[in-house]
């Protein structure tokens, strides 16, 4: 339906005149790899902290107190980047489109189960599985997608969560064959991939024979920092999305998605086909999930349908709030938030607690414990919950706004002194 | 020649004869005015036009091709834009990026798949954009927010988003309703600039009968959805029926 034919004499160009006038044109300043200065320098932040983690997520030497909130060890790492590059992929729908899936975990577990049978049956090598981890979830995405669009609103969001909540439960039952039921599937000894088999024991994951869990150790004085190859290739994996993420952002398809959050009406009468466009960042955002899927089977080499139980969608809804729907950086601080909350926070007890205020008197010193514990241990549920009530309410751009708003009284103080 | 022809349409709501009847050809290159009270059907008539609503009975033929029971994507696509009563922008965006979205349309066709693409890069497409918007004088809003502009303003910023698709007929449903006196006369000179370098079609309902007796060419009064007649500025001014449906209640 593309007629151009029929265009009559070109756009009259009176506009010389105003031309010479210094304007504000965007800079079309050339960049890096096709990013602006700016974006090119997020990136830049970006890969530095991936790269340093190890180092920036240890910052209390282990003999200390405090070295239970060093977060710089391999299985936690892994988990933040991982949950980065689900949130990030859900963001590219969510947070330009408006369309708010409940149910994209499902496909983070497909994700999975296509993984884990490339490695049963092809090879231990990651890649592959990897890679069908991505196709298969963006085929299934395509069909959820298809069908969910034909509503939006709360009916587009509870589509999706029938959706993943029927996955889940046939993963645990009738597809027992295929996804091994409740007990999930593992990698064992009795597997015969084509390319070389699991040696003994359950198979690990590798890369061309280097195996996800290798780490070398660094001592330095009373630190000791870790450097795991499942951590760096999920990093790796983790810059690629956040690099698409940016790119999608700054193309015509990302403004044509955040015109689908603005107007359908208008696109539809400016002769465009919303549907296709919010179809095409869903499938998008089921790829970035089925990445995570892939690579989480590729740090840990086994699976269950609690993966895909509407709780694990939920997380990826709250990451994203969290940290600022619609903006680059949100989903991936939003994920990492969530996710040292849950593995360190989560840890602190009753007697850490007595230990942080033995200062006080014995007294003080109970009624302080008293206060802090619903908050902290078992209880970090209810701080995440207030914190994210609070941004919800007073930061609606997230951890984000919160920060960009710091930033801009820091300016105003510095403009004023 | 009748690049539009409108044939023996009918819509009802309910009990309400929307459109009675209605025949109607816009002939190319000319500015055709519909004028009529309020609920005279007149929005309803363009909501056919463009896909909106499916008449119960008749025919709309655009450029010798049938328009019922295609989409509103696909009728854009055949050329027809229309500003519509109340603004339909996209408010959360800036004007620039309202300005580029027509713009991708047109060369892209209604869906593409250009995610790697930089905007910024589309030096093409921002100069058509910023060439448009200075004809509207609002290239010094560009980095504005849609939504944080007064009511003329979201009015002239979509009828440019429809001017910069080049439509072959542009549909105008009272587009100088809230706007200042000033930028009302702007509006009736853009549109005769545009009409005059670039040969364009037109359709326009509006109230205000200094807009439509500066631009019209043929009008036609509609009262309770049929057209009362069909006739010159000069006809119509006179007219003893027009004046006792319409016009009485009318600023002539
Ligand atoms: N979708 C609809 N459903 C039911 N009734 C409608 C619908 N659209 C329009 N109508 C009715 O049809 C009649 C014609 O409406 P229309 O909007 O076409 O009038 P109009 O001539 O554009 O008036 P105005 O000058 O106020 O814009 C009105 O009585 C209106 O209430
Ligand atoms: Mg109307």
């Amino acid at each position: 339906m593309t007629d151009q034919s029929h265009s009559t004499a070109p756009l009259s160009v009176q506009q010389a005149a105003t031309r010479n006038a210094p304007l504000a044109r965007p800079r079309a300043g050339r960049g890096v790899l096709g990013l602006t200065r700016r974006d090119a320098t997020l990136m830049l932040v970006v890969t530095v902290l991936v790269v340093f983690a190890p180092f920036i997520l240890n910052p209390f030497p282990e003999t200390s107190a405090l070295a239970q909130f060093n977060a710089g060890y391999p299985d936690l790492m892994q988990r933040f980047v991982i949950f980065g590059i689900f949130a990030i992929g859900f963001n590219i729908l969510f947070g330009l489109t408006g369309y708010l899936s409940f149910g994209h975990a499902a496909f983070l577990g497909v994700g999975s189960y296509a993984a884990i049978w490339s490695m049963k049956l092809i090879t231990l090598n990651v890649i592959p599985g990897i890679l069908f981890a991505i196709i298969v979830a963006g085929l299934f995405s395509l069909v959820v997608g298809f069908i969910s669009l034909r509503r939006s609103g709360i009916y587009f969001s509870i589509l999706t969560l029938a959706f993943a909540q029927m996955s889940y439960a046939l993963a645990y039952s009738v597809l027992t064959p295929i996804t091994g039921g409740e007990t999930g599937l593992q990698i064992k000894n009795t597997d015969t991939p084509l390319f070389g088999g699991p040696e003994s024991g359950i198979g690990r994951a590798n890369l061309f024979g280097a195996e996800m869990g290798n780490s070398t150790e660094l001592e330095l004085g009373n630190w000791l920092f870790t450097f795991n190859l499942g951590y760096y290739i999920a990093g790796a994996a983790l810059l690629l999305a956040f690099y698409l993420s940016i790119r999608i952002f700054r193309s015509p398809f990302g403004i044509m998605l955040r015109a689908v959050k603005s107007n359908q009406q208008r696109m539809n009468y400016t002769g465009l086909m919303p549907k296709r466009y919010t179809l095409s960042a869903f499938v998008i955002s089921g790829m970035f999930a089925g990445l995570a899927g892939g690579l989480m089977v590729a740090m840990d080499t086994q699976v269950g349908p609690e993966r895909m139980f509407w709780t694990a969608s939920g997380e990826v809804v709250i990451m994203t709030i969290l940290g600022g729907a619609g903006t680059l950086l949100g989903p991936v601080l939003g994920a990492g938030f969530i996710k040292y909350m849950e593995n360190i926070i989560s840890k602190i007890n009753k007697d850490i607690l007595h230990q942080w205020f033995a200062f006080l008197p014995d007294g003080m010193e109970d009624v302080m414990v008293a206060v802090v514990y619903p908050f902290i241990g078992k209880g970090w549920h209810l701080t995440l919950g207030i914190m994210f009530m609070l941004v919800v309410i007073f930061l609606p751009g997230g951890l984000v706004e919160g920060g960009q708003r710091i930033a801009a009284k820091f300016r105003r103080n510095k403009t004023q002194d | 020649m009748a690049i539009l022809s409108v044939k023996g349409v009918n819509k009802r709501f309910g009990g309400l004869q929307a459109l009675g009847d209605v025949n109607l050809d816009v002939a190319e290159n000319t500015c055709h005015a519909i004028i009529g009270p309020n609920g005279a059907g007149k929005s309803t008539l363009l909501n056919v036009l463009v896909g909106k609503l499916i008449p119960d009975s008749g025919s709309v033929v655009f450029d010798g091709q049938s328009v019922l029971g295609r989409k509103p994507h696909e009728i854009n696509q055949m050329g027809i834009s229309r500003v519509f009563q109340t603004p339909e922008i996209f408010a959360d965006l800036t004007v620039m990026e309202n300005m580029l979205i027509p713009c991708f349309a047109k060369r892209d066709g209604a869906f593409r798949l250009h995610a790697f693409e930089a905007v910024r890069r589309e030096s093409d497409m921002i100069e058509r954009a910023e060439a448009m918007l200075d004809e509207v004088n609002m290239l010094d809003k560009r980095e504005m927010t849609a939504s944080s502009m007064s009511r003329g303003d979201k009015r002239r910023l979509e009828m440019a988003m429809c001017l910069v698709q080049e439509p072959r007929l542009l549909l105008l449903d009272e587009p100088t309703a809230g706007m200042a006196r000033a930028d009302t006369e702007n509006t009736i000179e853009l549109l005769k600039t545009i009409r005059r370098d670039r040969g364009l079609t037109m359709a326009i309902i509006e109230h205000d009968m200094n807009v439509v007796f500066s631009l019209a060419e043929r009008i036609t009064v509609l009262a309770q959805g049929t057209p009362l007649v069909e006739d010159t500025p000069e006809n119509i001014k006179g007219h003893p029926k027009v004046r006792e449906a319409y016009l009485g209640e009318a600023q002539v």
